[in-house]
Order: C-alpha cells, then structure tokens, then sequence
C-alpha cells in the first residue's frame, strides 16, 4: 500500500479531521511503557510514542509542570505495603527531571482514608520536591465521611465551593474542578451546576487562543461506565470549552495512562504513586491490582507536562518510577 | 411506699411470666441464633452480596467490607447511612419497619443493593 493509498484509505486517515484515525489512535494505544507526547500545533493534536531514549531537546519548554496522582497515603495491602516508599521515589523522579518543574499538580486520593496523619505524610514528603507550589484537588478517599470539610480546611483555602479554582500561568489558564462530592447512587463522578456555572463564568472572558488546562480526579469522559469511570455532567462543562483551540484535561483515578483526543480536547489519566489498577474490563472489580513486587514501579510513576509559548505546543509526558 | 413495693411484684411477675414463655419455647443454647433475627451482607469486588434480600421485620442487617477499598453503606432516602468501613470493618442497622430500602456506596456510587423488610 503506497502512502497516497494510506491517505485515502478512510481506515487510517478519519476524514473528519478531528485527528482520531486509525493510525493516530494506533500511535496513542502505542506509549506503554515508552512515554508519550502529545504536541499541539495549531488546534490539531498530534501524539506520536516516544523512544525510551527520547531526545529532551525536542521537548525544551518556556515551562513545565508535574502531574501526580492518586497517592492514597494509608494503603498499606498487598498491592503495595509501602505507599510513602512509592510516593518519595514519585518526589525524586520530579527532582531528577532535566529542568525543575514550575510547580506540581496532584489529582485527587492524597489519602486512602482522608485522615490527617495522612494528609500530614504527603505533604511532609513533598517539602523535599523541587518544585515547591503544589496544586490540588480532592479524590473521593479525601473527602470521606465529613464531605470535603477536613480537605477544604487544608487545601481549599483560596478556592471556590467544594474546592474548585482556577489560575494563570505564562498565559495558559489553568482550572481544578471537583467531581467527588454528591454522587447519586448508580451514577457517575458529578461536577454540579454551581460548579458548571461557575466554570462558564470564569472561561467566558478569555480569548479563544488561551491554552486551557482543565485538572480533575475522575475522568472528564467516559473511560469505562461499568466500573463508574466518567463524570456525569462533563459533556456540560466541555462544551463551554469548545471555543478554545488547545485544550488538555488531566485526570487520575484510573490508576493507569489513558488518552484520547476528541476535537481540540486531548484527556489524558496519569499513573498513580501508590497501585495500580486493571485495564477496564480484565478484572472483576477495578480493585489495586497485585503484580510481582518487581514489577509494582514500572506501573507506577509521575506525569510531565511542558508548555512552548513560542510553538504553541503542550507536551505530556508519562514516566514510571522503575 | 407501699406504691415501690407493688411496682416490685408486678416486676416480679413479669419477669416470672416472660421466664415461663422462654421456658415453654425451644431450648436455648450459645449455638442459636440471637434473638431478633439477624443477617448479613458482604461487600466483595465492589458488589454488594447478596444484591437483594428479604428480611422479617426487627432485623438487624450487618454489611462486611471484604474489599482492599474502603466502601460506605448509605441508604438512598437517608434512612441510613454507614462511616466509611475500611478491609473487614462493619456497619449493622436493624429494620424496624416494613418497606424497600435502596441502598448504594457514596464512594462507589454503581454499587447498589436493596433490603426488602416484610
């Protein structure tokens, strides 16, 4: 098959040119264990895998940020019986990154069990990180039981409502949002229509050039709805985010990467520090999942992230811990 | 007084009374099972199990998580609703009065389960 035949072939080139062909989606479902980039240019996301010796020189940025996720301080079961050994390897990573990161975003589970001493461990590991700015929003371990008031003392104290918040950075527009609270039984993660509302007010104002970075615990798309991964109410949220060309939105939750690209949005869910989890559907619950005690780290591991103003470009990059 | 001393007897054949009923029923021995009636669901692979069940009036319902991750017991109308039970932890309610009583996890809200108290 010659390339102009490729080109044609409505298989492997989407003629909607949304950027979800068969070779693209082949491309993304083809990072594991490599690392992964994702490259804006001009409203069209293009991913490509990466080589374990990747050049870092193709990713210099004007700055980056850390993704870390699902730490769930307090676990201490077979799937991994030393959750702060993890998360300290998870803070060298960060340290041991060519340049140090503007700050680090944490998606949600800091804690297993939203208790203080293990909310006190975390941020008592992350004193020791490079990057000393540290973004949060809450998992549903961090708001048990007392409906997000312990983590809202903690973290809550310049955002909004149940902790949502937004902020900018070297132009890009950065918004946490809250999907743990309320959930109806048989339902999904659910952002609420204050919060929607509240999101349509803080975008309205921006030009449409902004680079958009939407942070959040469970998946803002519908990942796997047999085991609740999804949000309920996020197509809502998207579409007030239509108008913008570059729009990434990281999640966590799922305990392993996933990526998908739909218009100018690319989701991506970052690895967790503490277990991991079954791909959807290959367990009977998406309970830790026990791997040989060798194996844990390379599931384990942190997510980079770094912005080119200058190219217009968002790179993400997923490392494992070992 | 004389008001204490009476309240005494009629205590005193009350418990005589209830004493005879117990005497007049089956032998009571450790091995049987307490008196109201009790049951149990466990909480395995995030379902609850069994999904369904069906319980005489006075029943007193204990939920065991069996899972690695926490899970809650929380009653759909507000009825009832568990702290969070962590690997091998549990929650008991008793159902005082008939009626279906949907339940689900607040963590995990796709784990439902219904109590059906008759």
């Amino acid at each position: 098959m010659t390339d102009k035949a490729q080109d044609n072939d409505p298989l492997l080139r989407n003629p909607s040119g949304d950027g979800i062909d068969r070779r693209g989606f082949l491309q993304c479902m083809a990072w594991a264990g490599t690392g992964l980039v994702w490259t804006m240019s001009g409203g069209i996301p293009v991913s490509r895998a990466l080589a374990r010796n990747f050049n870092r020189e193709s990713v210099r940025a004007d700055f980056s940020f850390v993704q870390i996720s699902d730490s769930h301080m307090g676990f201490n079961k077979a799937a991994n019986p030393d959750v702060a050994a993890t998360f300290q390897a998870a803070v060298g990573k960060i340290n041991g990154l060519a340049e140090t990161p503007d700050f680090i975003l944490h998606t949600g589970d800091i804690s297993h069990l939203s208790r203080p001493e293990q909310f006190d461990n975390v941020d008592q590991i992350l004193k020791s990180a490079s990057a000393k700015d540290v973004f949060f929003v809450p998992g549903e371990h961090d708001v048990l039981d007392d409906n997000g008031g312990l983590y809202l003392e903690r973290y809550g104290k310049n955002a909004l409502g149940a902790g949502w918040y937004s902020f900018d950075k070297r132009g890009v527009h950065f918004i946490g949002l809250v999907n743990v609270l309320n959930l109806k039984a048989g339902g999904f993660g659910c952002l609420g229509a204050e919060q929607l509302e509240w999101l349509e007010k803080d975008v309205k104002h921006l030009q449409h050039s902004t680079p958009i970075v939407l942070f959040a615990h469970i998946p803002l798309w519908s990942v796997y709805p047999e085991w609740g991964w999804g949000t309920q109410d996020s197509a809502q949220a998207l579409t007030y985010l239509k108008k913008f060309g570059s729009v990434t939105v990281l999640n966590g939750h799922i305990h392993q990467t996933m990526q998908k690209v739909e218009g100018n949005v690319t989701f991506h869910t970052a690895m967790s520090t503490a277990f991991p989890q079954p791909q959807p559907g290959k367990a009977t619950s998406p309970g830790p999942m026990q791997v040989p005690a060798e194996q844990l780290r390379s599931l384990l591991g942190i997510t980079a992230v770094n912005y080119s103003e200058g190219h217009h470009s968002l790179a993400v990059v997923d490392s494992a811990l070992g | 007084m004389t008001r204490k001393v009476l309240d005494v007897t009629r205590l005193a054949t009350v418990t005589t009374i209830v004493l005879l009923l117990f005497a007049g029923s089956s032998r009571v021995s450790a091995s049987d099972p307490p008196s109201p009636a009790s049951a149990q669901i466990t909480i395995d692979n995030f379902t609850f199990g069994p999904q369904e069940l069906t319980i005489p009036v006075g029943t007193t319902v204990t939920w065991t998580n069996r899972d690695d991750i926490p899970h809650t017991v929380v009653s759909t109308d507000g009825v009832f609703k568990s702290k969070v039970r962590d690997t091998d932890e549990t929650f008991s309610f008793t159902f005082a009065k008939p009626g279906s009583y949907s339940y689900y996890c607040s963590v995990h809200p796709r784990m439902t389960g219904k109590v059906i108290v008759h």
